[in-house]
């Protein structure tokens, strides 16, 4: 019921996403936007409740286990699932045609699916899977590279813009806006300064998501450290990203736990973890926090934002129940302008 | 794009010193920034304040030389005038172009200086001809230059389906991640080479003689350790040895700098616009013997490509100002990958 159809937007430009524009929506075997999703439009900051998201999964696992996660996932309270590979074009164990199923079962399962593109466009084929998802006809895309949004807008459709976009100001997100976007989400390394900053300046129908929960996806390259750890190039990596489902551990040569190698992403070995400042997201009227999925707990991490959200636990207490679930250290600097390592325990 | 165009030598400047010795050694574009945060090398003693600017844009432009500004961090919510106002500084100075990366900034350039012309930064991490031509048919951009994550054949993919000219990087420090989307930087010491303009700053540099050897640190955290009689280098984060899975070593990228001298053939016939030198926080002496090496190239190259090879004396003089001493193809070589 969910489901976020790629709406055509109005040829005369302007105000995308108001709940008006999904009349000329061409998609018919669709719904239009959830109630849900048209009460949280507003900056209200009363009445309309925070959603929660499923983030992209960023490592490699086998296709069987993809299939069982998303499986568990359709019965977890998100009510949003980004899908799709969006680190490295040579992980093949689910096809675009893979993704577009699970998206249907997540779909019938109330959830809104979105497909998230790769984050660095190398090659015309990394270009042509991009375009296979624009044009699927039924289920929105977020945007993780400017091509995207070109590719996005050229179609006329409404989009989600992706952590990756460097959103950083007004001026800025009010472009992405004019294009379609309906729903943007914070780079990570920005904090609560800068979202404020932002939220008093962004288009009224303009949702904003803040990555709450994951080791923070930090960077991005050609190269892929996993396959450099064990001396294969990455064009014969083996893919030995599938030994790591929650990546690859580097830490300092005093054993201090760094980062995570996940072929050619890096991220930190800490987790980010938002659920102390759950009052201050609902206080800027974020309209949803986003869940990286881990190998581990994932379904418990989601319940405790959801306890969290609805005021059935406090933020200390789920933060504290949280600890056990997560894979490193809790980390949360980044939210507070310092260094992203941090974990401040003051507001 | 036409292959016949020259290919431009795009030269860095952290010192007026250092933007004459690139125009004295043959750079044809001298790039360079502000003295604050509005430009990727932030870095205390380096950049141009109105009058240095002034006087180096007299300099070049007597010579026929052009200068390039870079406005390539993205501005905030708080400071957005600063940005903007560094545009207008740029444009009443006569840059003959400002090199950007943020869309916004983008937007007001155009509406409020239309004759400026406008370079998409590396920082702006545009690696397809899709994100190119985006930016394009937005914003006019007539230059991009490319982050170091392509293979030279998808560098030729992108000049192919663009109009809009290409520089790539041909020398100097690499950044090993694409540009514009690394926050390791952020994420140690609080400095992002996105909002700040600096990765890796001296500021959260510690260097310690420890029983173990010497130490360097960033904000705390061990980047490297030196036995004695190792070379230390400064601790940039991704060069760095690390611990994975019980082997320790260069998990990122040894210290080492870009040199694609050997390449300039396949860049001219490709249709490269220009190469870019990396350095604005070196000395004018860098400055000067890379250029020099650089011009004595491309001339050589220009004139007879298919008899060209790099001299072992311009290897060996670029060698000597690279990091670590040593150098590498980078993602230009599909191996490096």
């Amino acid at each position: 019921m969910n489901g976020l159809p790629p709406n055509p937007r109005p040829e005369n430009g302007g105000d995308y996403g108001s709940p008006s524009q999904n009349e000329g929506s061409q998609v018919v075997d669709c719904p239009a936007l959830s109630p849900r999703g048209e009460a949280s439009r507003g900056r209200s900051g009363g009445g309309a409740p925070m959603m929660l998201s499923l983030g992209p999964l960023l490592t490699y696992w086998p296709r069987q286990r993809v299939f069982d996660f998303y499986a568990q996932m359709a019965e977890q309270p998100v009510d949003i699932v980004y899908l799709g590979e969006t680190v490295c074009s040579r992980r093949h164990e689910l096809r675009p045609e893979d993704w577009l199923d699970i998206a249907a079962l997540l779909d019938e399962a109330g959830k809104q699916a979105i497909l998230s593109t790769q984050t660095l466009i190398e090659s015309e084929s990394d270009l042509k899977t991009i375009r296979k998802l624009v044009d699927n006809g039924r289920f929105a895309v977020e945007a993780n590279d400017m091509g995207a949004v070109r590719l996005l807008a050229e179609k006329k459709l409404t989009f989600i813009a992706g952590p990756t976009l460097n959103i950083f100001n007004g001026e800025t997100l009010r472009f992405i806006a004019g294009l379609g976007a309906t729903r943007w989400v914070l780079p990570p390394e920005a904090g609560a300064a800068q979202l404020n900053a932002l939220q008093a300046q962004r288009p009224a129908d303009m949702q904003t998501e803040v990555f709450a929960l994951g080791r923070l996806p930090l960077a991005y390259s050609a190269r892929c450290f996993t396959a450099r750890r064990f001396n294969l190039q990455k064009d014969a990596c083996e893919f030995r990203c599938l030994d790591f489902p929650e990546g690859l551990a580097l830490s300092t040569r005093d054993g201090e736990a760094f980062l995570t190698l996940n072929g050619t992403q890096t991220q930190s070995a800490k987790v980010y973890n938002l659920l102390l400042e759950m009052p201050a997201l609902l206080a800027a009227d974020v309209a949803v926090a986003r869940i990286s999925p881990q190998a581990e707990h994932t379904a418990e991490l989601i319940d405790l934002f959801r306890r969290c959200r609805d005021t059935l636990l406090t933020p200390q207490a789920a933060w504290e129940d949280a600890r056990q679930h997560l894979p490193g250290e809790p980390c949360n600097g980044f939210w507070h302008g310092r260094p992203g390592l941090e974990q401040i325990f003051a507001e | 794009m036409s292959a016949a165009a020259p290919l431009e030598l795009v030269c860095p400047a952290g010192t007026l010193p250092a933007l004459k010795a690139a125009v004295d050694h043959g750079a044809d574009c001298v790039y360079l920034g502000f003295r604050d945060d509005t430009n990727a090398r932030n870095f205390n003693g380096l950049n141009f304040d109105d009058a240095a600017l002034a006087e180096g844009l007299r300099y070049a432009h007597a010579r026929n030389r052009k200068v390039l500004l870079a406005l390539n961090t993205y501005p905030q919510a708080d400071n957005w005038l600063r940005w903007t106002g560094a545009v207008d500084r740029a444009a009443k100075a006569g840059v003959d172009a400002v090199i950007l990366a943020d869309p916004g900034l983008m937007g007001y350039a155009r509406r409020s200086h239309p004759q400026l012309r406008l370079h998409l930064s590396v920082q702006g991490s545009a690696t397809s001809y899709e994100a190119i031509n985006f930016y394009r048919e937005h914003f006019n951009i007539q230059r991009a230059v490319l982050p170091r994550v392509l293979s030279l054949a998808q560098v030729a993919q992108v000049i192919d389906k663009t109009d809009v000219e290409i520089e790539v990087f041909g020398f100097g420090g690499l950044c090993v991640m694409v540009e514009g989307r690394c926050s390791l930087s952020a994420f140690t010491t609080g400095t992002s080479p996105n909002c700040n303009g600096a990765c890796s700053p001296a500021k959260s540099v510690r260097w310690e003689q420890t029983a173990a050897g010497m130490e360097t640190r960033l904000n705390g955290i061990l980047i490297d350790r030196y036995a004695d009689g190792e070379r230390a280098g400064y601790p940039t984060l991704c060069k760095g040895r690390f611990s994975v899975d019980d082997a320790t070593y260069y998990a990122i990228e040894e210290p080492t700098s870009l040199n694609t001298l050997e390449l300039l053939p396949q860049i001219m016939e490709i249709g490269v616009r220009a190469i870019k030198i990396e350095g604005r926080q070196r000395s004018p002496i860098y400055v000067a013997q890379v250029t020099k090496v650089w011009r004595a190239a491309i001339n050589a190259c220009a004139r007879d490509p298919q008899h060209y090879t790099p001299l072992p004396a311009w290897m060996a003089e670029l060698n000597k100002v690279s990091e670590g001493q040593s150098h590498t193809l980078g993602a230009y070589y599909r191996p490096w990958k």
